[in-house]
């Protein structure tokens, strides 16, 4: 294994064979380099957010007035199913993996990922993806109609009768994201598993590796029933079998069980990195070791492990037994109790600490403030008969999106922020960090926060029009939803000004705990010269315990970084 | 110093305790009028988990923002916080005590179910009165609204209607006088029955005045139950996303005395069946007249639908419509 460091190249910025390119090119290329990929992924994926985004605002335009005045309402019901389309599939989805892409064979001490082709198809599956769901804008018919959930029989009835129509293709690119998505899990749980470098023991990995983690397993066993359901929708729909149709003696239930046996879940893929990031920015903006970092980390496993016995909350109204409303009650509700194990961690971690408010830290903070009440909500839900109630209603649609936009989302920014210095070796405007922030935060409570009220007095989800009782909390739901718009844009501003003309980061700008930290910025394609061993468990704040035995970047980095071991101060090493 | 710390925390508890029984009595009014019996189990079971989520709420984001407030670094300290990693009795207290609370709050979720006795799909042994019985203690809430329930069903016979649903139209069909009606009419404190059909795709059978919702699935006769116990009228909507003219597929509901809806059914069965006025149907009608698929009062024309189901034609159709 000590052949490894010879076979380094020599420049710092060489390329993973020869001819590649050194420049923005190399993100246009199958490129295998984890980096690259991870870029690729978070670039193409924020701009679906501005596609999803502008579906949005004309869906919130609709909404400001009670009549069907604004789009006709096909159109009205293609946006929706678009948007909750685009935001998942194409969003939320591809930029976590973009992120612990970039991010997990840099904290684990790796230099790539266990198979890096497999992570390039994963990636360039995504393109083929969008191009196929924005293609169906333009086939007869439209696109698909029938929400993001595609239920049968509304999704199987063709207006036009051609083959080719916009929920044929609507099935074809979210199972193509779901076998992307399949690969990438196959690539990080091996990576996870077998890439540790030398003394990064279980509990000695951080918890974003552990959450990453966690998320990938629920992909490898949930993802096969989706896109196993949307084979079948497409059969049923193309050649005419009859799995869920019910004019053929199909059932239609059956399909909402393959559909939330993963989507339920899915909302643990997407929230579990969201989580990991909270436990890696507050430790290093409030310099305190992450509290309970052993419980935390192993509580995203046990969500792992729930999450794989809640779908059928999605489906008390749906000709379900009662038996069965009870033991899924049951389990959804458990789920508060890892996810309350990492909130209260995060509060004791914050709490006593040398806190700053940079970027990520108002958006890490911020986003566990919106997951506190999406939680709270989400038991509301987890009960069968308030659930009977508020299901489908904009009591729903409000939670769900204080999950998404108020935890997730914010948690996206606040990991692009914090590690944007690692990334681009330069630094963001903190100004302009802190006005996204300030938009997006209030945006989110105007935007979000009515659609509760709404749910409670009655308003289904879904509908272009709606009776006058629910204008007022409408009107400032729109209002909110076009400050969430305007917020992109300091972000965007912020983002492509600093890569090109921010001020030098250098390696460890927030003298941070973590592998990561000990390479350049932006490190090298091999991002290590040597393998480092890791000596320590990661959170060493306020206590000078070094994370690794030697230097892994003898020639770049400097060794004189708290996070190295000093040989000739400490003579007997661990 | 640690006396200091045991006071204030008693006074923010006290505080957050009082915010929380404030917003538990608030919770009742977010919600439309209390119309069937089941509604006020349903409010009761809110109301409890408002006032217990207030109280999480409170207790988490308080000490949140104090220390937000409070622990915050000054401008050119670059030192560390306390090298703190965990503390294995607060770990335990925080995984214990949510789990006490879900625990509590699936089972009190448990009873308000049961007292509701809703009819599903698949409840072949329907235990009516007996389990009405033995929860009565078990919740220190209010329990007329089981006593509600259980004076209809004693009273007279449970009101049986046929309820069909289908793109985009409700029909509710009243079988003993064989009276068809696109308005739903109930007689108020009597248990009513409805099996719900559905002619092509999925509804959602909804009236939230009532609290109450139930999918519509083709192929299935789904049996429905809940007693209206306020006269008046409310908004019957379809929850479950049913195609293009899904928003428009709403009626009203009118609980009234039991003497006004005999007048009604016997009038109504006096009457011909005629085409009722269909929003969809309507809507639908206008685009094709126009040449185009659109609405004429919208910016953005749209793409091939699904016809409507020719409007429905029955006894009575709803006076006017309101849909927007």
């Amino acid at each position: 294994m000590t052949d490894i460091s010879l076979k380094v190249p020599e420049a710092v910025r060489a390329q993973p064979y020869p001819g590649a390119p050194d420049n923005w090119k190399r993100f246009f290329t199958f490129s295998t380099d984890h980096k690259v990929i991870g870029i690729q992924y978070i670039v193409t994926s924020f701009f679906f957010f501005l596609v999803g985004g502008a579906f949005a605002m004309v869906i919130r335009g609709e909404l400001i007035t009670p009549d069907a005045d604004l789009i006709d309402r096909t159109a009205y019901n293609a946006l929706f199913t678009m948007h909750g389309t685009i935001m998942l599939f194409l969003w939320t989805f591809p930029v976590l993996v973009g992120l612990g892409n970039y991010l997990v064979p840099l904290m684990i001490g790796a230099r790539d990922m266990a198979f890096p082709r497999l992570n390039a198809v994963s990636f360039w599956m995504i393109p083929v993806a969008g191009v196929l769901l924005m293609a169906s804008f333009l086939v007869p018919g439209g696109p698909s109609q029938s929400g993001w959930w595609a239920y049968p029989p509304v999704s199987l009835q063709n207006p036009t009768g051609n083959l080719i129509n916009g929920q044929v293709l609507w099935i074809l690119a979210v199972a193509i994201s779901g076998v992307s998505s399949i690969m990438g899990a196959v690539n990080f749980v091996t990576t996870i598993f077998r890439m540790r470098s030398p003394g990064m023991t279980w509990f000695r990995t951080p918890a974003f590796v552990w959450a990453v983690l966690a998320a990938q397993l629920i992909q490898l066993y949930g993802l096969p029933a989706l896109t196993g359901g949307a084979i079948m929708l497409l059969l049923d729909l193309t050649i005419g079998t009859s799995f869920f149709a019910p004019d053929r003696g199909g059932n239609p239930i059956l399909y909402q069980h393959f559909f939330w046996f993963y989507s339920h879940p899915a909302v643990y893929v997407m929230v579990l990195p969201a989580f990991g990031t909270f436990s890696e920015v507050l430790p290093v903006h409030a310099r305190k070791p992450l509290f309970g970092y052993r419980v935390i980390a192993a509580s995203s496993i046990l969500i792992t492990i729930i999450s794989g016995a809640v779908w059928v909350h999605h489906m008390y109204a749906s000709a379900t037994p009662p038996w069965m409303r009870m033991f899924f009650m049951v389990t959804t509700m458990l789920v508060a109790v890892p996810s309350g194990i990492k909130v209260f961690g995060w509060v004791a971690t914050v709490w006593g600490g040398k806190i700053r408010f940079t970027t990520p830290m108002l958006f890490a903070l911020g986003g566990i403030s919106n997951w506190l009440f999406a939680g709270i909500t989400g038991i509301f839900l987890g009960s069968v008969p308030i659930d009977l109630h508020v299901h489908n209603t904009y009591f729903v649609v409000g939670h769900f999106h204080y999950v998404l936009y108020g935890a997730i989302a914010m948690a996206i920014f606040a990991a692009i922020y914090h590690w944007f210095p690692k990334i681009t070796g330069r630094r963001y405007y903190e100004g302009l960090g802190q006005l996204h922030f300030a938009l997006a935060y209030i945006g989110t409570q105007l935007t979000f926060l009515p659609m509760h009220p709404l749910g409670l007095m009655g308003m289904p989800r879904r509908v272009a029009s709606y009776d006058l009782e629910f204008a007022y909390w409408n009107v400032i739901a729109s209002l909110g939803g076009f400050l969430l718009g305007v917020s992109t844009v300091p972000f965007i501003l912020n983002m492509v000004s600093s890569w090109i003309l921010g001020e030098k980061a250098g390696d460890n700008p927030w003298r941070a705990y973590g592998l990561e930290w000990l390479t350049t910025s932006p490190p090298s394609v091999e991002n290590f010269e040597e393998i480092p061993v890791v000596i320590s468990p990661p959170y060493g704040y306020g206590q000078d315990r070094p994370l690794v035995a030697s230097n892994p970047n003898p020639k770049t980095i400097a060794d004189s970084g708290f996070l190295i071991e000093q040989k000739t101060l400490s003579p007997e090493p661990e | 110093m640690k006396l200091r710390a045991i006071i204030t925390l008693t006074v923010y508890g006290i505080l957050a305790a009082i915010a929380s029984l404030w917003m538990a009595k608030q919770s009742y009014s977010w919600f439309p009028p209390e119309a069937s019996a089941e509604s006020k189990l349903i409010d009761d079971l809110f109301a409890l988990f408002t006032g217990l989520g207030t109280f999480i709420y409170l207790g988490v984001i308080g000490p949140f923002f104090y220390s937000l407030i409070f622990h915050r670094a000054a401008k050119y300290d670059l030192s560390d916080g306390p090298a703190i990693e965990g503390n294995t009795w607060l770990e335990v207290i925080w995984t214990a005590v949510p789990l006490v609370l879900v625990i509590s709050l699936a089972l009190a979720s448990y009873r308000t179910y049961n007292k509701m006795a809703i009819r599903g799909p698949m409840d072949l042994v329907h235990l009516h009165l007996p389990q009405l019985m033995e929860t009565a203690y078990a919740l220190p809430l209010d329990d007329t609204p089981q006593l509600q329930i259980q004076n209809a069903l004693e009273t007279a016979p449970v009101e049986h209607i046929d309820v069909t649903a289908r793109q985009w139209a409700w029909i509710f069909r009243y079988p003993e006088q064989n009276v068809t009606s696109t308005e739903l009419h109930l007689p108020v404190n009597r248990r009513a029955r409805f099996t719900l059909h559905s002619e092509d795709v999925l509804h959602g059978f909804y009236i939230p005045a009532f609290r109450v919702e139930q999918y519509v699935v083709p192929n299935q006769d789904i049996d429905f139950e809940v007693t209206p116990i306020k006269t008046g009228t409310y908004r019957l909507r379809d929850s479950m996303y049913s195609g293009t003219y899904f928003a428009a597929n709403q009626t009203d509901a009118v609980v009234q005395p039991v003497e006004e809806y005999r007048q009604w059914l016997a009038a109504a069965a006096a009457q011909t069946p005629t085409p009722a006025f269909n929003q969809a149907a309507s809507e639908y009608a206008r685009g094709q007249a126009q040449g185009g698929r659109a609405k004429e009062n919208t910016a953005i024309k749209g793409w091939a639908t699904i016809p409507p189901a020719p409007p429905p034609v029955t006894n009575y159709a709803s006076k006017q419509v309101s849909n927007k």
